[in-house]
């Protein structure tokens, strides 16, 4: 069986043996050790820097950068880890472009920031090489506290838990801890098995307990969490899917974005994994870039995003997009689907022009088809799985202060926490705080 | 193109640009390949007596210290002088002379401090038609813990002592090459020109340590764990030299001596600042060694778009122009009154101005919620500081107040030039009138 891209349907191996290595390699290679010391010197040292402001888990970027100009990037790495024990991963996959790097002055100044992302990660890489834990626990509080999914958010929670002294239990549902660091995101922003290695090496901190199989409804309800734990952290993230709502939508080959990128994931010979010689990818966020890049990168010949309202208002970053484009991605903009059209299987998707105006967006009478041999939803993912008896807010579970809930002892943080962006940055700051105000609240009741 | 042609001394070179007495002129092949880059002179690496030569170590001789992507700030050396025989090195200027007689070809000279190993050395040269030699009182390792080099430059009495000798045996012009490793440079300077020199040339290295290595805990550039201190040369000493050459320029007793400056000259810019210090001629070493040799070539084309562009017909209208304004601090005009200025345009918000005098200044710069940074005029010093740390060239200017303005800082109104002779401050203030 010798297949290329012009393969008709879905299929596997589409492309050349070398070609799967090459094109899912790393994206952005470390910088190596005098890379990095003139990187590290393009920065000015601000004062009560910008970059520091725009990071969500707010790391002392100007510090940790010296560190590395210093020669002392393991002192780097626990400036960073000391606010952002994910940090590794958020060098990886930080939409630096949109948050440190886009308020840097020299951003500002000349268009050209310092690369913090890969600064971060060249630090936190060595340090990480060491193959040593940086932080060690308190002394056992003889608390315990549960934490419900093993995402960014809870792997943040936990952490600085077990460092306060806690014991810990995490709940995840999946064989493997990681969350969307390990089921989502492209391959090639985090290659090399990264996302489990971290987790284990988060986990050297000690204190946690990972428990695989279970979740809410699923063997878990909040009320026993309640009664056998001093505190619980909601971290389930957003594992609903958001459905197309258009007719057709039922037939085979129209799957899920999300789906397609966690099997991506977890397979490591990438030329058995199928893919239509027509791809069309329907969404304008990162999880429709991550899927529309890589199903051209697995051989697909036509791949289409394409995203109801203008450009300006896709949340993929301009840089995301841009390496969708470098690639041979299409993006269209400004067109919804109206149906999917095929006989047993999805053939063709039908769009409609939309037209953003005053009174939100309306479909303008003219369509158009598309041919799709695999159809791709991206358009959001929704809260699932949630309790009874919290108190919701958007779609999302209420919070208050640092991820408190409606309901005593137990606070949410990350996607299915209400407020912040969707970021793995964004989880890892809120399941942070979240520890730390629970450690409070701990330690005020024991006196 | 300005005519770069220049007489020192008597000696004619085609450019003031020449290779200091150093690793590159220690050989006929780097001296041929020097003059065929454009070099206007070379000064040959400095001869020993007749005799077996010297020795090096055969280790590193060179350590360095670097800015950011390793570009070369300063290099520390341990070499001696030539270590190739007395005659191999006089047949070999003899034959370059012939060929480049166009060229400034002065030897560099360090003989044991007796008049007989002086009138032999002096001797010995005689016949390779070399325009001058310069007599090495500089060199501050090795060579100075047996009693040359920088321990005769170290005493005045000495370096007039074997000038004197020199211009007893010698009919060539004659060139005191000074150490930085004294108290005062115009003593020295002083001393070589009582005895009879024709010039000097300054500054030779500075003592120095490039670093320490932590794991072995032994100085760089390290020899079998050991260090000892070499000479600090290259862009990091420039600033060193420029004063110790100011200050020979315009002390009474040594005005008028001709200079030969020395000293991290890396660009036609920094040939251009000794030479204006009053330096007639400039010797490059550190540029050449880390660039190789074409660098002159961006000296000359330099030097003369800058001579062009001032209508300087000659480097003689260069010499000396800013000798007049180095004075002494007592001198200098306390009712010149500046206050900095930000250019918001210009400025990138990074706060390193305010950094700066918040924590280790005068708390004169303010800072809003939006990062906008502005100076407070009645507590700005003037200080400077804001201006050296601002990573945007002109972003941060200073202004100069008005006769007649109102200092906000003091209350007081700016006059005429006064300095701190006359200064009610000082308790030995003259009167005014």
């Amino acid at each position: 069986m010798t297949n290329s891209q012009l393969t008709p349907g879905i299929a596997a191996g589409r492309l050349a043996a070398g070609d799967y290595a090459r094109n899912f390699a790393d994206i952005a290679p470390r910088l190596d050790a005098h890379e990095a010391r003139v990187a590290a010197d393009r920065c000015y040292f601000c004062h009560d820097a910008p970059c520091m402001t725009a990071c969500p888990t707010s790391i002392d970027i100007p510090l940790f950068i010296r560190q590395i100009a210093t020669g002392t990037p393991e002192a780097a790495a626990r400036t960073i880890f000391s606010q952002n024990i994910l940090g590794g991963m958020c060098a990886r996959v930080c939409p630096t472009e949109q948050l440190c790097e886009e308020v840097c002055v020299r951003e500002v100044a000349e268009g050209k920031p310092v690369e913090i992302g890969r600064l971060q990660r060249y630090a936190t890489d060595t340090l990480m090489a060491t193959g040593v834990h940086p932080f060690v626990r308190a002394k056992a509080t003889g608390k315990t506290v549960a934490v419900v999914g093993a995402g960014p958010a809870g792997l943040s929670a936990a952490h600085r838990l077990a460092m306060k002294g806690h014991d810990v239990v995490i709940h995840d549902p999946r064989p493997k801890a990681g969350g969307l660091n390990e089921y989502g995101i492209a391959s090639y922003k985090t290659p090399g098995g990264f996302a489990g290695a971290e987790v284990e090496w988060l986990l050297k901190i000690g204190g946690i307990r990972v428990e695989h199989g279970k979740s809410l409804g699923a063997g878990l309800t909040l009320d026993g969490l309640r009664a056998d734990f001093d505190a619980v952290v909601l971290a389930i993230g957003l594992a609903g899917v958001n459905a197309l709502r258009a007719e057709g939508e039922d037939l085979p080959n129209v799957l899920s974005a999300v789906d397609f990128i966690a099997e991506l994931r977890q397979q490591d010979d990438k030329s058995k994994l199928p893919v239509g010689r027509n791809v069309v990818v329907i969404g304008g966020g990162m999880t429709a870039i991550d899927a529309a890049v890589q199903s051209k990168l697995l051989g697909a010949e036509n791949v289409t995003i394409v995203y109801r309202r203008g450009q300006d208002r896709m949340s993929a970053s301009l840089h995301e997009q841009e390496h969708a484009t470098s690639v041979g991605v299409r993006i269209l903009h400004h067109a919804a689907p109206v149906r999917v059209i095929g006989d047993g299987a999805a053939r063709e998707v039908e769009f409609a022009y939309t037209e953003d105006g005053p009174k939100g967006l309306t479909l303008k009478g003219e369509t158009f088809r598309l041919k799709a041999d695999q159809v791709m939803k991206a358009i959001g993912q929704t809260l699932s799985g949630a309790p009874e008896g919290l108190t919701l807010e958007g779609g999302k579970i209420a919070v208050t202060g640092a991820g408190r809930t409606s309901v005593a002892g137990v606070w949410a943080a990350g996607d299915c926490a209400s407020g912040g962006e969707d970021l793995t940055v964004t989880a890892v700051a809120e399941g942070r705080d979240a520890a730390e105000d629970i450690h409070a609240s701990l330690m005020e009741a024991a006196g | 193109m300005a005519d770069l042609t220049t007489n020192f001394i008597g000696i004619t070179s085609p450019n003031p640009f020449w290779l200091a007495s150093a690793p590159p002129t220690d050989k006929e092949y780097n001296v041929r390949r020097a003059f065929e880059a454009g070099w206007g002179g070379v000064v040959w690496k400095t001869l020993g007596s007749e005799g077996p030569p010297v020795v090096n170590v055969n280790g590193p001789r060179y350590g360095a210290i670097w800015g950011a992507d390793r570009r070369l700030l300063g290099l520390n050396n341990i070499e001696l002088i030539t270590d190739r025989p007395l005659e191999v090195n006089l047949r070999e200027i003899k034959s370059v002379k012939r060929d480049w007689p166009d060229r400034a070809l002065v030897i560099s000279l360090m003989v044991p401090c007796d008049e007989e190993s002086w009138k032999d050395i002096l001797h010995r040269i005689e016949d390779t038609g070399a325009d001058g030699v310069e007599l090495n009182f500089g060199c501050p390792h090795g060579m100075s813990e047996r009693g040359m080099g920088s321990a005769v430059g170290q005493v005045p009495e000495y370096i007039e002592m074997v000038t004197r000798w020199v211009k007893q045996y010698s009919r060539m012009p004659c060139i005191v090459k000074l150490t930085p490793n004294i108290a005062d440079i115009r003593k020295p300077a002083e001393a070589a020109k009582r005895g009879g020199a024709d010039a000097v040339s300054l500054i030779n290295t500075i003592n120095s340590i490039t670093g320490v290595n932590l794991d072995s805990f032994s100085p760089e550039p390290s020899i079998d764990g050991k260090g000892a201190h070499g000479g600090y040369c290259g862009p990091a000493v420039k600033p060193i030299a420029l004063s110790m050459v100011s200050e020979i320029a315009r002390h009474a007793e040594t005005r008028g001596l001709p200079i030969s400056g020395i000293g991290g000259v890396t660009t036609w810019r920094d040939a251009a600042e000794f030479m204006a210090l009053g330096a007639g001629n400039v010797q490059v070493c550190t540029a050449a060694m880390t660039y190789g040799f074409k660098v002159v070539q961006e000296m000359i084309s330099g030097l003369s778009q800058y001579m062009d562009g001032k209508g300087m017909a000659s480097t003689a209208d260069l010499v000396g122009r800013a000798v007049p304004n180095v004075t002494d601090w007592n001198q200098l005009n306390l009712n010149y009154v500046t206050k900095a200025e930000i250019d918001q345009a210009l400025c990138i918000k990074c706060g390193r101005c305010y950094a700066a005098c918040e924590d280790t200044s005068h708390q004169a710069i303010a800072m809003s919620e939006d990062r906008t940074f502005t100076v407070k005029d009645e507590e700005c010093v003037a200080c400077n500081l804001c201006i050296d740390v601002c990573p945007v060239e002109a972003c941060i200017t200073m202004r100069v107040l008005g006769r007649g303005e109102v200092d906000p800082r003091t209350g007081r109104t700016v006059g005429d030039y006064a300095n701190w002779t006359t200064h009610p401050n000082n308790p030995m203030a003259q009167a005014a009138e």
